[in-house]
């Protein structure tokens, strides 16, 4: 038998981005909330000090701060007639874990979605006609509007500091910023970040050619920050160890360096860490939530009664909650029913190499932040035409070059041997002088029919739960985008002065081994309505009212951006529901 | 019982048990941020000198192979030197050698490439039994000779077969091997020298990489200019020795 | 007619809180115009008890018993338990009388007539107005009665004997209540009322001699305690306060940041439970009595004089190495810091102090920032133990504390050794 602990107002799945943010909104408005955390606690002084966090065998090859396999893992197959088979070590994504979850672990590349992606059927169908949509594209509108969400947006980034250079100021497009990017209704917080030779000759090479190429937004400070909530950033020192690795200096925006320390002075506010929700409880009608039960590291299970439930876990993980816990109807992907688990989306990446003359070209690679970089968006979402093209979608394209970390950053051209002299030589005569930018072409996934998240029927966890199952690969219509973006980015190699470029555009099928982006999105959209999704525009669950599942789990489909200035921002605007709507009349907030 | 002393540091108060019958117990963060003095998780120096994980014999063919892989030139030292096999072996002998934090429930059952590797046999079982077959095999082609007592051309056309599917490990699958050492080989030559290979950082002085740094607020600015740091690890930091005299 | 002495007391009350306020001390005022249980007379006591940081010893930590005692009090001759000052008439104070009360805290003479170990600040609060140790008593009678026996005396022989006390208090104790400087302001007066009374900022901050009372001739120029150096908070230009204007000091005290230093150690639980609560008057007070408390000029040079000869190359290049590798990530090149976040050490009291303790001691474990209301962030520094040798510290500190206008004594690997031993046998 569970114990059973006193009730709180609020039981908070996860403390990543979603769930402190909804924490700290719902403790001022006076709540009582525990979030609970399946990882440890982690801080920076103690799990990534600046004495050893440069550590690329640890925290990159080892995985020191992600997710476990052992702990929880999930199965993938290509299609419906293969047999799903576990993932035994990470590999085209990388989970988080711990407090602060992927806020503490990701690039910080802080983007919005474009206006256009919130109502993508409807924009695509108007511009392009119905029958331009592959038939079995299953992408759709989000409930909301860009006008709605873009105060939240702002939110988002106030919080963390991003910096960059506004593009559109209520509609005036700003010379040096992204011309394609939605009004805003403020500029940035902080200036974009400095960038290194490899990036600024990437945006004379863009300009030559007629692009407008500005700073990617950066969640890497160009400078000392204090956020609304008073808590400080410092400035980033450019080290070169950000994806993969927690922030040494506090300059990276993360839970940690933004939200928790003014979180955890609360008394209204409890964190229990170590300690994985195995279900989320619903009282004998299946309409109302009752909490969760827990399990903490000693096996010890424990039930957390609450009003107010909010599943903030990773979206793979929101996803399997809701169908262990029988909420919502599972998705069939042959009749097309059901709304837990469908239009599941990963992300369509591709790149290219561009080796330059060792003698002329010194990138120092190694001198660089997670989100340093020049872009251009020419190519994202509908910025231009797709009717000769004969596809949808785009992505933004750049030099993104993170870091020079030799495991990672030793690429040779390809004619070199695999080992021996010839090997060490081509090394040490390209890692200086090689633009090798792995996110270069961030490319949009659109949903399909058969892509899916379910639960598998043979893996099962170490409690005896089955593991979600994905079901996954790649539809032409985003190989032949990937091929097109690929295709413009290395022209932009070219007129860099590249003397070898190697295309690595993506090819199918979807490999489970390739490291991709970890934004993986879906399987329990947003929408208008109940039949076409599995919560609503307030991401409040359309069975379970006082359920609310928030992350990137919400996303119909996925744009051509890093999610996270998305996520965080439907975070603000769940919360803000929740102050000014649910509190005063618990319920429903949209009547199907 | 809590005790404390007077003034005891804020941040130790903000972490409790949730003591339970027996030993159950769960982490309560509240009240600030839970610090201790002295906190931290470090990584744990390798010490060179004897063998973690290899026998003597493997210690040897793991040795040979690291030089051939990475040969000694005027570029850098070999791989034997750099300390590549003292890294494989500790690798080993730790949570990589045996797939710690990997999913390991079964069925295990073969499946696609896209899939990822699907087998239950860690990498240390997969070089207890590769490194076997290695010397069997060499010393039934080279007259009674292990890989290690083979000529350097000998030795580079073992590995070669094996990289290419040629040199028959018996019932051991030679590519597979191959990809694996070279992989190893090639991390311990380039990881930090914490882990007992690229000794004196010897990768990174190669190619122009300064190593364990965190702040080149200086360098961003400076656009196509070699950065004149000198190379330093994580615990290795030869410029910071006094020299007195 | 009750109602109406009531009344008047009230208004007596309020008189007092607003001469407080104004920084005149209270014993002007009539005595006995007090009524324990009114409102405002609670609530200044409760602004009072925060003020001289009471629960600092009579607090257990994470205990959720206020004031019912049990923290050890570390002395320099052996441990003292903190007692039960909750109202429980068995465990605590709920049976004293009010001069019972007043007697013990402001004249260190325990219920029973037996002599208070100094642990305990009446020689600081003995300073207090009879109605300020009345409106504590006021306080202290609303928290909730805890039932905590507590055996207080845990001191080894020959400490034990309290009759040894008599005589210290002779020697050491000078008994009276504060008297204000007729030729300093009304605001100078308050903040030598809350530095030498209420706040016993010369508990930490000054020198103690062998029998552990204040050498009062060196007041607040810094003492070594607890693994930790109290600095000195006069007004000597290099290590003392000299550099920080009033404001500096009050939004450290209230904000436990400035600008430049960020509060840790024993003072971050000091800005914690107790500072950072006072009003701005009060801060303000403070800070101007603390910059009108001379400096030992005489003593700073004497001092400053191994450093004026300039520290040893070849320890500069060794430790300009290593603040550039370990440290210019936070701290920045210059030494400046980030406002807010990680602390200047440039041209700061807290690194030119003569005793380095507190500059090993972050260095090998590591300290947190203090959090407050205006300033949540609660900066970590780690802990360098792991990978910094006790040369390399001494070489890194001498070159922090000689450069960028710095100057104070090298740090030799012996001293690093030497705390670090001394560490090694602390868990806080």
């Amino acid at each position: 038998m569970p114990r059973k602990l006193p009730h709180k107002d609020v039981a908070i799945i996860g403390l990543g981005w979603t769930g402190s943010i909804l924490a700290n909104e719902l403790t001022d408005a006076g709540l009582d909330v525990v979030a609970i955390e399946r990882g440890p606690w982690r801080d920076t002084g103690t799990d990534f000090a600046i004495s050893y966090a440069q550590d690329e065998l640890r925290y990159r090859l080892r995985h020191e701060l992600f997710l476990r396999n052992s702990q929880m893992s999930v199965t993938f197959r290509n299609n419906q007639s293969q047999t799903a088979l576990p993932v035994r070590s990470w590999g085209a994504f990388m989970l988080g874990n711990g407090v602060g979850g992927a806020g503490v672990h990701w690039n910080a590349e802080t983007w919005r979605f474009q206006p256009t992606d919130f109502t993508l059927r409807s924009h695509l169908t108007q511009r392009y006609g119905a029958s331009f949509l592959p038939a079995d594209m299953t992408i759709q509108d989000w409930g909301i509007t860009w006008n709605e969400i873009e105060p939240y947006y702002d939110m988002f980034e106030y919080l963390c500091g991003t910096a960059g250079q506004a593009g559109n100021l209520g509609g005036k497009i700003q010379a040096g910023g992204n011309p394609y990017e939605g009004p805003r209704s403020r500029p940035y917080p902080t200036p974009p970040q400095k960038q290194g030779y490899g990036h600024m000759l990437f945006a004379e090479g863009a300009a030559k050619l007629g692009y407008k190429p500005f700073p990617q937004p950066s969640g890497n400070m160009s400078q000392g920050y204090t956020n609304p909530l008073g808590v400080t950033l410092g400035p980033c020192t450019y080290c070169g160890f950000c994806e993969w690795f927690g922030c040494a200096n506090n300059s990276k925006a993360s839970p940690q360096t933004t939200v928790l320390p003014a979180l955890l002075r609360k008394s209204n506010f409890e964190a229990r860490t170590d300690s994985e929700v195995t279900r989320i409880n619903l009282d004998n009608t299946g309409k109302r939530a009752t909490g969760v039960t827990y399990v903490d590291s000693s096996g010890e299970e424990y039930e957390q009664p609450a009003d107010l439930v909010l599943v903030c876990a990773f979206s793979l993980f929101n996803v399997q909650l809701l169908l262990l816990s029988g909420v919502g109807t599972p998705y069939d992907p042959n009749t097309g029913q059901g709304q837990i688990g469908r239009n599941f989306t990963h992300q369509t990446m591709s790149s290219a190499l561009g080796f330059f003359d060792k003698d002329k070209y010194n990138f120092n690679p190694f001198v660089a932040s997670g989100a340093i970089g020049m872009i251009i968006d020419e190519f994202n979402g509908d910025n231009y035409d797709h009717g000769p093209l004969g596809f949808v979608g785009g992505g933004y394209i750049g030099q993104v070059q993170t870091n020079g970390r030799p495991i990672e950053s030793t690429a040779v051209p390809p004619e070199t041997p695999a080992w021996g002299p010839k090997w060490k030589q081509a090394v040490k005569d390209n890692y200086l002088s090689t633009i090798n930018s792995g996110g270069a072409c961030h490319g949009s996934m659109y949903s399909y029919k058969d892509v899916y998240l379910s639960l598998d029927p043979t893996y099962k966890d170490r409690f005896g739960r089955p593991l979600m199952r994905i079901t996954i690969d790649f539809h032409d219509n985003e190989l032949k985008m990937s091929s097109f973006l690929t295709d413009k980015y290395a022209g932009i190699l070219q007129a860099m002065g590249a003397k070898q470029i190697v295309k690595k555009p993506r090819k199918g099928p979807y490999d489970v081994t390739e490291y991709q982006t970890s934004h993986l999105n879906g399987g329990a959209i947003m929408g208008d309505n109940p039949g076409n999704s599995a919560v609503n525009r307030y991401l409040q669950s359309w069975d379970v009212p006082n359920l609310f599942v928030i992350g990137a789990s919400a996303f119909p489909q996925n744009a051509g951006y890093n999610p996270t200035g998305t996520v965080g921002a439907l975070a603000f605007w769940v919360a803000e529901a929740i102050r000014s709507q649910y509190l005063k009349n618990p319920g429903p907030l949209v009547h199907a | 019982m809590y005790q404390a002393t007077r003034r005891q540091l804020l941040g130790s108060s903000a972490v409790w048990l949730l003591l339970t019958s027996g030993a159950a117990r769960a982490a309560i963060i509240r009240g600030g941020i839970p610090w201790k003095p002295g906190a931290g998780g470090p990584p744990e120096q390798v010490t060179p000198g004897g063998w973690k994980f290899f026998t003597p014999q493997e210690a040897a063919a793991v040795e040979a192979l690291v030089d051939r892989l990475i040969p000694a030139d005027e570029l850098s030292p070999g791989g034997k030197e750099c300390g590549c096999a003292v890294f494989i072996d500790r690798q080993l002998a730790g949570p990589y050698g045996h797939f710690g934090g990997y999913y390991m429930a079964g069925p295990f059952q073969k499946g696609t490439k896209q899939q990822g590797p699907q087998s239950p046999v860690t990498p240390a079982e997969q070089y207890r039994k590769a490194l076997a077959a290695l010397d069997q095999a060499c010393r039934g082609k080279y007259g009674g000779k292990a890989f290690a007592e083979l000529t350097d051309a000998q030795k580079d056309e073992v590995i070669g077969g094996l990289e290419g599917g040629s040199f028959n490990l018996g019932g051991e699958d030679g590519q597979e091997f191959f990809k694996l050492v070279l992989k190893n080989t090639q991390n311990g030559y380039l990881a930090d020298p914490i882990y007992g290979g690229n000794k004196d950082m010897a990768s990174w002085k190669m190619i122009g990489f300064p190593g364990a740094h965190y702040d080149y607020r200086d360098w961003i600015n400076k656009h196509n200019q070699r950065v004149t740091l000198a190379s330093v690890g994580i615990a290795n930091h030869p410029n910071w020795t006094q020299q007195h005299s | 007619m009750p109602d109406d002495h009531r009344y008047l007391s009230k208004l007596a009350c309020e008189l007092l809180l607003g001469a407080a306020l104004a920084g005149w001390p209270l014993a002007a005022l009539a005595a006995g115009a007090i009524d324990t249980q009114d409102f405002d007379q609670v609530q200044r006591g409760h602004y009072l008890t925060v003020a001289g940081d009471c629960a600092a010893c009579h607090t257990l930590p994470g205990s959720g018993r206020d004031f019912a005692g049990g923290r050890i009090v570390e002395t320099p001759f052996g441990h003292l338990v903190a007692p039960n000052i909750t109202p429980d008439p068995r465990t605590g104070i709920g049976a004293w009388t009010d001069d019972e009360f007043v007697n013990a805290l402001t004249k260190g003479t325990g219920r029973h007539g037996e002599r208070l170990y100094p642990a305990m600040p009446f020689t600081y609060y003995t300073k207090l107005s009879r109605q300020d140790a009345l409106a504590i008593r006021a306080y202290l009678n609303t928290v909730p009665a805890v039932d905590n026996p507590i055996k207080s005396d845990q001191l080894p022989f020959p400490f034990n004997i309290r009759l040894s006390m008599a005589g210290w208090d002779e020697l050491f104790f000078k008994p009276g209540e504060f008297k204000p400087d007729p030729h300093k302001s009304a605001q100078w007066n308050r903040g030598a009322y809350l530095t030498e009374g209420l706040g016993h900022c010369g508990m930490c901050h000054t020198p103690k001699n062998v029998a552990g009372a204040d050498e009062t001739g060196d007041a607040l120029q810094g003492y070594a305690l607890q693994g930790w150096f109290a600095p000195n908070i006069t007004n000597e230009a290099r290590r003392g306060l000299g550099s920080w204007s009033v404001d500096q000091i009050a939004a450290y005290l209230q904000n436990g940041e400035n600008g430049i230093a960020v509060g840790n150690g024993l003072m971050a639980e000091t800005i914690h439970l107790s500072t950072s609560h006072l009003t701005d008057a009060d801060a303000e007070a403070i800070a101007v009595y603390l910059k009108d408390r001379p400096e030992d000029q005489g003593k700073q040079q004497a001092e400053a004089a191994p450093a004026s000869s300039p520290p040893d190359q070849t320890t500069m290049k060794a430790g300009e190495q290593i603040y550039a590798d370990e440290c210019s990530g936070c701290h920045t090149p210059d030494g400046k810091g980030v406002t807010g976040l990680f602390p200047s050490l440039h041209g700061t009291p807290f690194v030119q102090q003569t005793d380095p303790t507190n500059l090993i001691h972050v260095v090998l474990r590591g300290a947190l920032g203090v959090a407050t209301k205006a300033a949540p962030t609660a900066p970590e520094m780690p802990a360098f133990a792991w990978v910094l040798s006790d040369d390399h510290i001494a070489a890194l500190l001498t070159y922090v504390r000689n450069s960028w206008g710095n100057a104070a004594p090298a740090v030799g690997a012996g001293d690093v050794s030497k705390e670090r031993a001394k560490l090694d046998e602390r868990n806080d």
